[in-house]
Protein backbone atom coordinates (compact mmCIF):
# COMPACT_ATOMS: atom_id res chain seq x y z
CA UNK A 1 0.00 0.00 0.00
CA UNK A 2 1.34 3.58 -0.82
CA UNK A 3 -0.03 6.44 1.40
CA UNK A 4 -0.02 9.69 -0.21
CA UNK A 5 -0.48 13.16 1.93
CA UNK A 6 -1.84 16.17 0.33
CA UNK A 7 -3.03 19.55 2.08
CA UNK A 8 -1.18 19.98 4.91
CA UNK A 9 -1.69 16.51 5.62
CA UNK A 10 -5.67 17.39 5.89
CA UNK A 11 -5.98 14.78 2.98
CA UNK A 12 -4.71 11.18 2.90
CA UNK A 13 -4.80 8.69 0.36
CA UNK A 14 -4.05 5.37 0.61
CA UNK A 15 -3.47 3.23 -2.61
CA UNK A 16 -3.85 -0.08 -1.99
CA UNK A 17 -1.95 -1.96 -4.25
CA UNK A 18 -2.02 -5.93 -3.51
CA UNK A 19 -5.13 -8.41 -3.86
CA UNK A 20 -7.45 -7.78 -0.95
CA UNK A 21 -8.36 -10.72 1.40
CA UNK A 22 -8.60 -11.42 5.05
CA UNK A 23 -4.80 -11.99 5.34
CA UNK A 24 -3.92 -8.78 3.95
CA UNK A 25 -6.23 -6.19 5.29
CA UNK A 26 -4.70 -6.96 8.99
CA UNK A 27 -1.46 -5.02 7.91
CA UNK A 28 -3.42 -2.42 5.89
CA UNK A 29 -5.71 -1.49 8.74
CA UNK A 30 -3.16 -0.97 11.05
CA UNK A 31 -1.12 1.08 8.84
CA UNK A 32 -4.14 2.99 7.80
CA UNK A 33 -5.16 3.36 11.39
CA UNK A 34 -1.95 4.72 12.34
CA UNK A 35 -2.02 7.21 9.97
CA UNK A 36 -5.50 9.05 10.65
CA UNK A 37 -4.81 8.94 14.03
CA UNK A 38 -1.78 10.81 13.82
CA UNK A 39 -2.83 13.12 11.32
CA UNK A 40 -6.65 13.62 12.07
CA UNK A 41 -7.25 14.56 8.14
CA UNK A 42 -10.42 15.79 7.13
CA UNK A 43 -10.49 13.32 4.21
CA UNK A 44 -9.17 10.14 3.81
CA UNK A 45 -9.51 8.21 0.44
CA UNK A 46 -9.24 4.44 -0.29
CA UNK A 47 -7.54 3.95 -3.55
CA UNK A 48 -8.87 0.70 -5.25
CA UNK A 49 -7.32 1.30 -8.72
CA UNK A 50 -4.88 -1.42 -8.56
CA UNK A 51 -6.79 -3.72 -6.35
CA UNK A 52 -7.55 -6.90 -8.71
CA UNK A 53 -9.11 -9.12 -6.54
CA UNK A 54 -11.46 -8.56 -3.20
CA UNK A 55 -13.23 -10.35 -1.10
CA UNK A 56 -15.55 -9.76 1.89
CA UNK A 57 -12.39 -8.58 3.89
CA UNK A 58 -12.26 -5.57 1.41
CA UNK A 59 -16.17 -4.60 2.88
CA UNK A 60 -14.64 -4.95 6.65
CA UNK A 61 -11.93 -2.94 5.62
CA UNK A 62 -13.85 0.18 4.55
CA UNK A 63 -15.78 0.23 7.46
CA UNK A 64 -13.01 -0.02 9.97
CA UNK A 65 -11.66 2.70 8.29
CA UNK A 66 -15.30 4.77 7.75
CA UNK A 67 -15.26 4.58 11.60
CA UNK A 68 -11.85 5.53 12.53
CA UNK A 69 -11.97 8.72 10.24
CA UNK A 70 -15.37 9.51 11.51
CA UNK A 71 -13.65 8.95 15.19
CA UNK A 72 -10.90 11.70 14.39
CA UNK A 73 -13.62 13.99 12.39
CA UNK A 74 -12.74 13.64 9.16
CA UNK A 75 -14.79 12.11 6.12
CA UNK A 76 -14.37 8.44 4.11
CA UNK A 77 -14.53 8.34 0.41
CA UNK A 78 -13.77 5.31 -1.94
CA UNK A 79 -12.09 5.91 -5.10
CA UNK A 80 -11.29 4.16 -8.89
CA UNK A 81 -14.16 1.09 -7.72
CA UNK A 82 -14.39 -1.24 -10.80
CA UNK A 83 -17.55 -2.72 -11.33
CA UNK A 84 -16.21 -6.08 -10.19
CA UNK A 85 -15.54 -4.45 -6.57
CA UNK A 86 -18.46 -2.38 -7.11
CA UNK A 87 -20.63 -5.39 -7.17
CA UNK A 88 -19.21 -6.89 -3.92
CA UNK A 89 -19.81 -3.24 -1.90
CA UNK A 90 -23.37 -3.26 -3.07
CA UNK A 91 -24.10 -6.32 -1.86
CA UNK A 92 -23.16 -4.55 1.92
CA UNK A 93 -25.01 -1.87 1.61
CA UNK A 94 -22.20 0.20 2.39
CA UNK A 95 -22.27 2.53 -0.49
CA UNK A 96 -25.54 4.47 1.10
CA UNK A 97 -22.75 5.95 3.62
CA UNK A 98 -19.28 6.10 1.55
CA UNK A 99 -19.22 8.17 -1.61
CA UNK A 100 -17.42 6.28 -4.68
CA UNK A 101 -15.33 8.93 -6.05
CA UNK A 102 -13.99 8.62 -9.62
CA UNK A 103 -10.15 9.38 -8.83
CA UNK A 104 -8.20 10.44 -6.19
CA UNK A 105 -7.50 13.76 -8.52
CA UNK A 106 -10.64 14.93 -7.69
CA UNK A 107 -10.04 15.60 -3.53
CA UNK A 108 -6.05 16.31 -4.45
CA UNK A 109 -6.72 19.42 -7.10
CA UNK A 110 -9.14 21.35 -4.48
CA UNK B 1 -26.71 -36.19 -12.03
CA UNK B 2 -24.59 -38.68 -13.45
CA UNK B 3 -22.14 -36.47 -14.96
CA UNK B 4 -18.81 -37.81 -16.21
CA UNK B 5 -16.03 -35.80 -14.48
CA UNK B 6 -13.70 -34.70 -16.73
CA UNK B 7 -10.76 -33.69 -14.33
CA UNK B 8 -10.65 -33.70 -10.02
CA UNK B 9 -7.74 -32.14 -7.80
CA UNK B 10 -7.15 -32.35 -4.07
CA UNK B 11 -5.45 -29.85 -1.84
CA UNK B 12 -4.48 -29.82 1.53
CA UNK B 13 -2.89 -27.45 3.84
CA UNK B 14 -2.57 -25.68 7.33
CA UNK B 15 -4.82 -23.35 8.04
CA UNK B 16 -2.69 -19.99 8.16
CA UNK B 17 -4.11 -17.19 6.87
CA UNK B 18 -1.70 -17.00 4.11
CA UNK B 19 -2.83 -20.05 2.41
CA UNK B 20 -5.94 -18.04 1.33
CA UNK B 21 -4.26 -16.56 -1.98
CA UNK B 22 -2.82 -19.88 -2.63
CA UNK B 23 -6.15 -21.85 -2.78
CA UNK B 24 -8.34 -19.23 -5.11
CA UNK B 25 -5.40 -19.02 -7.25
CA UNK B 26 -5.11 -22.65 -7.60
CA UNK B 27 -9.01 -23.79 -7.90
CA UNK B 28 -8.78 -20.85 -10.41
CA UNK B 29 -6.18 -22.10 -12.30
CA UNK B 30 -7.69 -25.82 -12.16
CA UNK B 31 -10.68 -24.02 -13.39
CA UNK B 32 -9.10 -22.80 -16.63
CA UNK B 33 -9.62 -26.61 -18.07
CA UNK B 34 -13.01 -25.88 -19.31
CA UNK B 35 -12.39 -22.70 -20.08
CA UNK B 36 -14.45 -19.99 -18.44
CA UNK B 37 -15.31 -16.51 -19.13
CA UNK B 38 -13.22 -13.90 -17.26
CA UNK B 39 -16.23 -13.24 -14.95
CA UNK B 40 -16.86 -16.99 -14.27
CA UNK B 41 -12.96 -17.50 -12.76
CA UNK B 42 -13.48 -13.90 -10.63
CA UNK B 43 -16.68 -15.55 -8.81
CA UNK B 44 -15.51 -18.78 -8.55
CA UNK B 45 -11.89 -17.36 -6.63
CA UNK B 46 -14.07 -14.94 -4.56
CA UNK B 47 -16.58 -17.98 -3.39
CA UNK B 48 -12.95 -20.27 -2.87
CA UNK B 49 -11.47 -16.94 -1.31
CA UNK B 50 -14.69 -16.82 1.75
CA UNK B 51 -14.91 -20.63 2.63
CA UNK B 52 -11.55 -20.93 2.83
CA UNK B 53 -11.23 -17.76 5.17
CA UNK B 54 -13.77 -18.94 7.18
CA UNK B 55 -12.20 -22.35 7.73
CA UNK B 56 -9.36 -20.91 8.72
CA UNK B 57 -10.58 -18.03 11.26
CA UNK B 58 -13.32 -19.99 12.43
CA UNK B 59 -12.56 -23.85 12.45
CA UNK B 60 -9.57 -24.53 15.03
CA UNK B 61 -9.74 -21.51 17.52
CA UNK B 62 -7.08 -23.61 19.48
CA UNK B 63 -4.13 -24.04 16.84
CA UNK B 64 -3.70 -24.78 13.20
CA UNK B 65 -5.45 -27.58 11.47
CA UNK B 66 -6.12 -28.71 8.41
CA UNK B 67 -8.28 -27.30 5.84
CA UNK B 68 -9.20 -29.36 2.47
CA UNK B 69 -10.11 -28.44 -1.06
CA UNK B 70 -11.45 -30.63 -3.66
CA UNK B 71 -12.29 -29.48 -7.05
CA UNK B 72 -14.05 -32.09 -10.36
CA UNK B 73 -14.59 -30.60 -12.98
CA UNK B 74 -17.26 -31.61 -15.53
CA UNK B 75 -18.30 -30.85 -19.53
CA UNK B 76 -20.16 -27.55 -18.63
CA UNK B 77 -19.59 -27.10 -14.62
CA UNK B 78 -17.53 -26.99 -11.83
CA UNK B 79 -18.17 -28.47 -8.13
CA UNK B 80 -15.73 -27.11 -5.04
CA UNK B 81 -16.07 -29.00 -1.61
CA UNK B 82 -14.06 -26.85 1.28
CA UNK B 83 -13.91 -28.55 4.43
CA UNK B 84 -12.65 -28.56 7.33
CA UNK B 85 -11.95 -31.05 11.09
CA UNK B 86 -12.73 -28.32 13.31
CA UNK B 87 -15.18 -26.97 15.76
CA UNK B 88 -18.54 -26.67 13.09
CA UNK B 89 -21.34 -24.60 13.08
CA UNK B 90 -24.03 -24.96 15.63
CA UNK B 91 -26.82 -22.94 13.93
CA UNK B 92 -26.14 -22.91 9.69
CA UNK B 93 -28.96 -20.72 9.12
CA UNK B 94 -27.91 -17.94 11.39
CA UNK B 95 -24.62 -17.90 9.96
CA UNK B 96 -25.62 -17.73 6.73
CA UNK B 97 -27.63 -14.59 7.47
CA UNK B 98 -26.12 -11.63 6.20
CA UNK B 99 -24.02 -9.55 8.37
CA UNK B 100 -23.85 -12.35 10.76
CA UNK B 101 -20.35 -12.35 12.52
CA UNK B 102 -18.94 -13.41 15.34
CA UNK B 103 -15.59 -12.39 14.91
CA UNK B 104 -16.23 -8.02 14.66
CA UNK B 105 -12.83 -7.38 16.58
CA UNK B 106 -11.37 -8.67 13.23
CA UNK B 107 -13.44 -6.70 11.00
CA UNK B 108 -15.49 -9.44 9.64
CA UNK B 109 -18.00 -8.04 7.60
CA UNK B 110 -20.73 -11.00 7.89
CA UNK B 111 -21.04 -10.80 3.62
CA UNK B 112 -18.90 -14.59 3.22
CA UNK B 113 -22.19 -16.70 2.44
CA UNK B 114 -24.00 -13.90 1.28
CA UNK B 115 -21.18 -13.89 -1.94
CA UNK B 116 -20.57 -17.54 -2.23
CA UNK B 117 -24.68 -17.91 -2.52
CA UNK B 118 -24.94 -14.82 -5.21
CA UNK B 119 -21.69 -15.69 -6.88
CA UNK B 120 -22.07 -19.62 -7.51
CA UNK B 121 -25.19 -21.30 -8.55
CA UNK B 122 -25.57 -23.51 -5.50
CA UNK B 123 -24.60 -23.97 -1.70
CA UNK B 124 -24.62 -26.65 0.26
CA UNK B 125 -23.48 -26.43 4.38
CA UNK B 126 -22.80 -29.34 6.05
CA UNK B 127 -21.80 -29.22 9.98
CA UNK B 128 -21.73 -31.07 12.69
CA UNK B 129 -20.64 -29.78 16.28
CA UNK B 130 -17.24 -30.64 17.01
CA UNK B 131 -16.30 -32.71 13.73
CA UNK B 132 -16.16 -29.87 11.39
CA UNK B 133 -18.06 -28.40 8.18
CA UNK B 134 -17.97 -28.72 4.97
CA UNK B 135 -19.25 -26.11 1.72
CA UNK B 136 -20.03 -27.39 -1.28
CA UNK B 137 -20.89 -25.30 -4.81
CA UNK B 138 -21.45 -25.37 -8.07
CA UNK B 139 -21.30 -23.15 -11.05
CA UNK B 140 -22.43 -23.64 -14.45
CA UNK B 141 -19.99 -22.74 -17.23
CA UNK B 142 -21.03 -21.63 -20.26
CA UNK B 143 -18.53 -22.85 -22.30
CA UNK B 144 -18.21 -20.90 -25.76
CA UNK B 145 -16.49 -23.45 -28.03
CA UNK B 146 -19.32 -25.73 -27.08
CA UNK B 147 -22.52 -23.27 -27.77
CA UNK B 148 -20.43 -21.60 -30.93
CA UNK B 149 -20.38 -25.26 -32.66
CA UNK B 150 -23.66 -26.45 -31.89
CA UNK B 151 -25.36 -23.52 -33.38
CA UNK B 152 -23.50 -23.79 -36.40
CA UNK B 153 -24.39 -26.95 -36.96
CA UNK B 154 -28.28 -25.95 -36.46
CA UNK B 155 -27.92 -23.28 -39.49
CA UNK B 156 -26.47 -26.47 -41.71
Amino acid sequence: MNVKHYVEDKVIVFEITEDLDHHVTEKIRRRADYEIQRFMPKRVILDFNRVVFMDSAGIGLVIGRYKTTCCYGGKLEIANVSTKLRRIFEMSGILKIIPIISSDKEAVNE
Amino acid sequence: MNKIIKNEMKLEFLSKSNNESFARIAVACFASQIDPTIEEVADIKTSVSEAVTNAIIHAYPNGEGIVKVVAKLYEDEIEIEISDTGIGISDIEEAKEPLYTTKSGLERSGMGFTIMESFMDSLKVESIVGLGTKISMRKKIKNKEVSLSSSTYEIK
